[in-house]
């Protein structure tokens, strides 16, 4: 068990270390040239006006709230799921019930237009 | 919560800005609070080079304006200086130009479509409809040696007849064009995704369509019933039996529609020349210098972009006095402001799809 | 079942018998194993990428009628290979203004969950690279990792294009991922097991796709949002926002993304053929046709399904136009959320009369 883990992590390690490799043997081969023009950020070819680090009208506030709802609940879900053909008829009605808490407050956020991109 | 607005440059360099056009967008989050479209970035002053150029000469600069839909500059400018002149075009002449300037409509307009679907992220409508364009450059290329820049249309006529076999080839297009039709309308105008970003967006009513003096497409679209090739007729265009689309809503799926559907229209027009094409001379007799008695004179042709006017003083010279160009593009990009308020950032694009600007056009 | 050894997994117990000597200890074995597992897995993530590149380019000549690259090699074969040593050679320049460390990390941390989620996707029968037990859940969240590089892209970028499509990219990503979740879910229920094998094993009667039609739909379109490719492209958006979060890369920076994008569409495949198409198991024939099938290694099973599901997301790409941002958003939840949900109470309703039927 604990063996698997170690392996995810070491998947997780040289999976980091390869990009780095990468990036660096390509500094090697490529050429260095830098020019002013070249470090500008790019806007279609014209200077950039203002600060582009500004408060960014996003809209997805609210989803994100709805987000993390539901992103909660697959973490009750996914055990259910697993578990669900030996837990029988109890855990069967409890989980609907469950849902069904969630489908109303999906259905008042939508009602209330949580879901409008505006 | 306060947010901050922003300003972003799209264009010179954009992907889909059709050309150098350069549009200072003020951004809320992606919603559109204001489009300023700055234009001048291919000015080449054509209209006061014209001014030192005999008349003959002007036409190639006509090529490069809307060099979309170069044969009908061509003919806009060569009718102009015939009717200062007062030279009548010999009937087969009439007829090619009709046929060239209808081609020329159906290519662009595949252009303007293909442009559009790819502006959307539809890459492979933008491909069928490039590959079927292909066959109208090809007869242009057959017709007068160039597939863009053609100075084919000339002062009294055309500058040479068409080749042997041409017109079985066009009349091959002509035939084959109700099948492309199809293919468009399964891949483009039937698909669902397509359909939801063009319908309802950008709705420009009729009143404001006329207060901005928008024509072509764009005022059609807005149920405006005004075409020159009917209301004001020139060549031989009150011989032909073709409608004029008209949209209803006047938004992006109007405008992208009346467009499609102008394309079947102009290969009836085709149909009908060349069935009724005479044999005969391609040119009239010209003078060798090119000197209209003093006057002026104002001439418009439908371009595919719109009303497309030639306004020419002649002084008695061999060249112009002034050499004006009403050109439709400039005036209907007049509208993308108006039009984009409101609006996200991926409609910008449509709607500057649907205004269907040629920068070569707009800055002349 | 075939009961001899493919190619593959007899080429795995040679590898492990001649390691075993070496290293005696057997705890030591696995874990070297687990690292042949790895290598195989990276050695696939680069071929698989130059193979797509190529692909793509291939397929989106077939549905548009011209021929695609065919200059170097058969077929044009070599052309990704000349790409990869052009980005290779181009510079690797950073812009003035951007936030240096965010910047500079973006494009590893997108590669990095990529190589990761292949840990447990099921090649084959006994050729899972790590066999864990809550398999597919880790996959689920090892590959939503895949936001945040995307963010801090856009955000580090400093360009405002850059920043519009990291926020799409978040908005997306985010919103297409419930549905990715829930669809899968109703798989489970019929397992009862998170292990990528079990999953396949449990489909060797009959594949989940016909049992979760509706599940298997939700899982293609959210897969294709997840993967940020046509017609949910919203986050690179060419003719919007110009490359988006990528805008301020180059050469092979802008490649570790480039990888990362097809290393997880061939994960997101690989997902849908091993929970809905049955993975390695054979085409459920019967007769002897059925035992022709058995003939065949599993890896080719899974690899051929796995392909043909990108060429239906390659398919999808080339198809079709882009969805707007709000559109987008609304399709997710307004649509595709309910439909997940919705599979997920007819599931436990029909697997609970089952039993009943059954008498369980």
């Amino acid at each position: 068990m604990l063996k698997e883990y170690l392996a995810i992590s070491m998947f997780f390690i040289v999976a980091l270390l390869i990009p780095v490799a990468v990036i660096f043997i390509s500094r090697l081969v490529a050429p260095k040239k830098t020019t002013p023009e070249k470090e500008e950020v790019y806007e279609c070819g014209v200077d950039t006006v203002g600060d582009t680090w500004i408060r960014f009208k996003t809209s997805y506030f609210l989803y994100a709230l709805v987000f993390v709802v539901f992103d909660v609940e697959t973490v009750f879900l996914y055990p259910w799921a697993v578990q669900f053909q030996q837990l029988g008829t109890f855990a069967f009605v409890e989980m609907f019930i469950f849902i069904a808490i969630l489908v109303v407050g999906f259905w008042y956020a939508w009602k209330e237009g949580a879901l409008e991109w505006k | 919560m306060q947010t901050q607005t922003y300003e972003l440059n799209m264009g010179p360099q954009h992907p889909s800005t059709h050309g150098v056009l350069r549009i200072i967008l003020e951004l809320d989050g992606e919603v559109v609070v204001k489009a300023t479209p700055v234009i001048g970035y291919l000015h080449r002053g054509i209209e006061k080079i014209c001014e030192g150029k005999t008349y003959g000469q002007t036409i190639p600069f006509t090529d490069r304006m809307d060099y979309m839909h170069s044969m009908n500059n061509n003919l806009g400018l060569c009718q102009a200086v015939e009717k200062l002149m007062g030279l009548e075009v010999p009937e087969r002449a009439e007829y090619i130009r009709v046929i060239m300037a209808e081609l020329s409509r159906i290519a662009s307009h595949m252009i303007y479509a293909g442009a559009l679907v790819n502006d959307l992220g539809g890459v492979t409508g933008f491909v069928f409809l490039i590959r079927d364009r292909e066959r109208i450059l090809e007869l242009f290329n057959k017709a007068c040696g160039a597939r863009m820049t053609f100075n084919y249309i000339r002062i009294g006529g055309v500058q040479q007849d068409v080749p042997e076999g041409w017109v079985e080839e066009c009349r091959r297009f002509v035939d084959d064009f109700p099948e492309m039709m199809h293919t468009y309308n399964g891949l483009i105008m039937g698909n669902e995704i397509f359909q939801a970003r063009m319908k309802d967006i950008a709705i420009l009513p009729p009143d404001r369509a006329v207060a901005m003096a928008a024509s072509g497409g764009v005022l059609r679209a807005s149920g405006v019933n005004y075409d020159v090739r009917k209301d004001d007729p020139y060549g031989i265009y009150d011989r032909f039996d073709f409608d004029v689309p008209l949209g209803t809503k006047g938004d992006n799926w109007d405008r992208f529609i009346v467009r499609m559907q102008e394309m079947e229209q102009s290969i009836r027009i085709i149909d009908q020349a060349l069935k009724q094409m005479p044999e005969g001379p391609v040119m009239a007799k010209v003078p060798k210098v090119i000197k209209p008695p003093v006057g002026e004179v104002y001439h418009h042709v439908e371009n595919s972009k719109g009303d497309l006017g030639y306004y020419v003083v002649s002084d008695g010279g061999m060249k112009p006095y002034r050499w004006h160009a009403r050109r439709p593009a400039m005036v209907n990009l007049q509208l993308l402001d108006e039009l984009c308020r409101g609006y996200k950032i991926a409609d910008v694009v449509a709607i500057l799809g649907t205004l269907d600007p040629v920068l070569g056009e707009v800055d002349c | 079942m075939n009961s001899n050894p493919d190619l593959l997994t007899s080429l795995a117990g040679s590898i492990r018998s001649v390691l075993s000597p070496l290293i005696g200890n057997p705890d030591g074995v696995d874990m070297a194993m687990y690292g042949v597992g790895l290598l195989a897995v990276i050695t696939l993530i680069f071929t698989n990428a130059v193979i797509l590149v190529w692909g793509e380019r291939k397929v989106a000549g077939f549905m548009q009628s011209r021929y695609g690259p065919n200059r170097l090699g058969p077929w044009g074969l070599f052309q990704s290979i000349a790409d990869v040593l052009k980005l290779m050679s181009k510079e690797d320049y950073r812009p003035k203004l951007v936030d240096k460390w965010v910047w500079a990390l973006a494009p590893i941390i997108m590669f990095a969950p990529a190589v990761a989620a292949y840990a447990v996707l099921p090649f084959g029968k006994d050729l899972v690279p790590v066999d864990l037990n809550i398999g597919i859940f880790y996959f689920i969240a090892v590959s939503s990792i895949t936001t945040i590089p995307l963010l801090m892209a856009g955000w580090g970028s400093n360009n405002k294009y850059s920043l519009i499509g990291g926020m799409r990219a978040v908005a997306q990503m985010v919103s297409y991922e419930i549905p990715l979740v829930f669809s899968m879910l109703g798989a489970i229920m019929l397992v009862g097991s998170l292990k990528m094998s079990s999953i396949v094993e449990a489909q060797s009667h009959i594949w989940f796709v016909f049992l979760q039609p509706v599940a298997f739909l939700v899982y293609v379109i959210a897969a294709t949002a997840e993967t940020n490719r046509a017609p949910f492209d919203l986050v690179e958006g060419e003719s919007e926002i110009v490359a988006g979060p990528l805008t301020e890369y180059s050469g092979m920076r802008w490649a570790m993304f480039f990888l990362g994008e097809y290393a997880n569409l061939l994960a997101v495949s690989a997902i849908a053929s091993a929970v809905f198409l049955g993975g390695w198991q054979p085409l459920p024939l019967p007769g002897a046709l059925g035992d022709m099938m058995h003939a065949i290694p599993g890896w080719i099973w899974f690899a051929l399904k796995t392909y043909i599901m990108i060429f239906v997301f390659m398919w999808f790409r080339w198809t079709f136009p882009r969805f707007r941002v709000d559109q987008l958003m609304g399709f997710g939840w307004k649509v595709l959320l309910p439909l997940s949900l919705a599979n997920i109470l007819v599931t436990g309703v029909g697997i609970f009369l089952y039993r009943v039927a059954i008498g369980g």
